[in-house]
């Protein structure tokens, strides 16, 4: 029982690395595809959001994005801060200023998305933060002056609907309003700039030929499809994989050498009985399969309560990492999915017949006089 | 009478301990279809090697051992298995049952290695069990048996493929003189019905059941004779 408890810890740590080793991935693509856009445009030489550069000129490169075959959507995002006031406090929160008829940045929870340039949502700690409810409207400001000493970019604006902020993290006070109601805000600086372009192609098919083509017709724009990008993730995450690789294999070998322990343990007791099923003619292969079983089985059974322990594991590590600041809430470290289970699942039915590949040749190749002997003198 | 077995010359010897140790030294025997022989001897005189040779489980260092006309000395170990599993049967003093296995599962396992049908094996291994008197504790796992129980479900297992030729090697020995006495008689039937018997033992009353008794003595015979009137 304790051994099966043993192989199962070792069992749920592979489950967890199998998952920590894809799961960041999967979850990071999930999270830029969840609303279609397959292509994304930042200022040359960042990626979104990295820097506070924008893009210059935006009317005319959303223009000529829209020309280009094979667009279909164009989703522009300015990023930036604002200051609301409700009552006698004031609230932080980011904003985002978007084209609420095509953008990719937020979903409805409650409410309706901005039909006009004096609305805005918000996300729901915004709005337990500042008290604000919908219908009321608010008093916001983009910025301040240090020498005036008054808020500038002052609006009122209706907050109109409550949003679930895709790429935010969690407990994120954010906002977003129309893109021209932000540049107006935030005055000259933002005068028809933006922080990125959303893209969405017209077929998963031709990504790569529209990227060319913004590449070619926009060249002071770095644009990255989702493959690049989760090339680029893939990059950054590589010491993640490898440090799940290690642990994984480390958690391997470990139910391996538990099982092999057990397994030869086991089999040295029952020695006599082995070389007497051996004598009554018992075939050397049949002894080797049922410690083979023997081990596989025991590994298995550990395999199987590891997956529950290695679930509610990941659950808990995953609540502990998702909290790093500045990482968007809808990212999971450890993602289930069922490939997971099965391959750690198989990892180990095939560690476990190796496992009993040493008992079961020790059991096997016993000289059957000999150890009779042995078992009377003891 | 034909022989069931003739050993000519039978030599073992291995190394124990960094000294060459000479446990079987120029046995030869002849036992006779349905014969039922006792090897006697001190301890350490080469009675259980002497067996060991016979039943095929060890090689001996020279001389054949020859059952039922086949070659067992010369028998590749895959064809040593098969032959034990169908022709010969082992009774050990530690009864050596599937501590996991009920008796009726025990009997069964040498019927299932010679791939007998599931309906068949089960009919055998009652047959088998009824036999040795343990119909009604087909279902018990060795631990809930007796020593005498457990020794009558190895002789039931050592039976089920109808061997011609049973090897016991001190069958009584773990057993009080009470059980003993059964199971001297439950050996004598089991001769009774047709299987030649060679059985290895201290137990004087085990050896007097007997209808041949060998005395071996460092590894030799030295004493081989007919009990009066068997």
């Amino acid at each position: 029982m304790l051994a099966v408890l043993g192989v199962a810890v070792s069992a749920a740590m592979l489950l967890d690395m199998v998952m920590l080793s894809s799961g960041m991935r999967a979850s990071f693509k999930n999270l830029l595809l969840s609303r279609g856009f397959q292509i994304r445009l930042s200022p040359k030489g960042t990626l979104p959001f990295d820097t506070d550069a924008t893009i210059g000129d935006a009317s005319v490169v959303s223009s000529t994005l829209r020309a280009i075959p094979g667009v279909a959507t164009v989703s522009p995002v300015l990023g930036g801060q604002i200051y609301v006031t409700v009552g006698d406090r004031t609230t932080t929160a980011v904003a985002l200023g978007v084209d609420p008829a095509v953008q990719g940045d937020y979903e409805i929870v409650a409410g309706r998305s901005p039909r006009s340039a004096n609305e805005l949502v918000a996300s729901e700690d915004f709005m337990r933060a500042s008290g604000a409810r919908l219908g009321d409207t608010l008093s916001a400001a983009a910025g301040f002056d240090p020498q005036l000493r008054v808020a500038t970019g002052r609006r009122a604006l209706v907050l109109v609907g409550r949003a679930h902020f895709i790429y935010m993290p969690a407990a994120q006070n954010a906002v977003a309003l129309s893109l021209r109601t932000l540049q107006d805000m935030r005055g000259e600086p933002a005068r028809d700039r933006v922080s990125l372009f959303m893209v969405r192609a017209a077929s998963d098919d031709h990504v790569d030929d529209v990227l060319s083509e913004i590449e070619r017709a926009l060249p002071r724009v770095t644009a990255i499809s989702t493959e690049t990008a989760m090339r680029q993730v893939d990059e950054r995450l590589s010491y993640f994989r490898q440090l799940a690789v290690i642990l994984g294999v480390v958690s391997l070998g470990v139910g391996f050498l538990l099982v092999t322990t057990l397994v030869t343990v086991s089999v040295n007791e029952r020695l006599g009985e082995i070389v007497v099923m051996r004598a009554i003619g018992v075939a050397r292969a049949r002894v080797v399969l049922q410690v083979l079983l023997e081990s596989t089985a025991i590994m298995l059974v550990g395999a199987l309560a590891g997956l529950g322990l290695g679930l509610v594991t990941a659950r808990y590590l995953n609540s502990i990492l998702a909290s790093f600041p500045g990482l968007p809430a809808a990212i999971d470290f450890f993602l289930f999915e069922p490939r997971d289970a099965w391959t750690a699942l198989g990892l180990l039915a095939v560690a476990g017949v190796l496992a009993g590949i040493y008992p079961s040749w020790r059991g096997a190749s016993r000289p059957i006089a000999v150890t009779l002997r042995e078992e009377a003198v003891a | 009478m034909t022989s069931l077995l003739v050993a000519r010359d039978l030599r073992r010897e291995y190394h124990m301990g960094g000294e060459l140790v000479h446990a079987v030294r120029g046995v030869s025997l002849d036992v006779d279809d349905g014969d039922y022989l006792a090897v006697v001897g001190p301890s350490g005189c080469g009675k259980s090697t002497l067996l060991n040779l016979l039943g095929g489980i060890d090689r001996p260092s020279g001389g054949s051992v020859e059952i039922g006309g086949e070659r067992v000395d010369r028998m590749r170990d895959t064809e040593a298995t098969r032959f034990r599993l169908l022709r010969v049967g082992f009774v050990f003093q530690r009864f050596y049952l599937m501590p996991a296995l009920t008796a009726l599962e025990n009997v069964e396992l040498p019927l299932a290695e010679a791939k007998v049908a599931r309906r068949q094996r089960v009919d055998r291994a009652r047959e088998l069990l009824a036999y040795v008197g343990l119909g009604a504790r087909l279902d018990h796992r060795p631990a809930q048996l007796s020593g005498g129980e457990q020794q009558r479900v190895a002789i039931a297992r050592a039976l089920a493929n109808r061997p011609r030729l049973l090897l016991a090697d001190e069958p009584t020995g773990e057993l009080d003189a009470h059980t003993g006495a059964d199971m001297i008689a439950l050996l004598g039937q089991v001769n009774a019905d047709g299987t030649t018997m060679i059985v290895v033992t201290h137990d004087e009353d085990l050896a007097g059941a007997a209808k041949r008794v060998v005395h071996m003595r460092d590894g030799v015979v030295v004493d081989d004779r007919r009990q009066d009137g068997r």
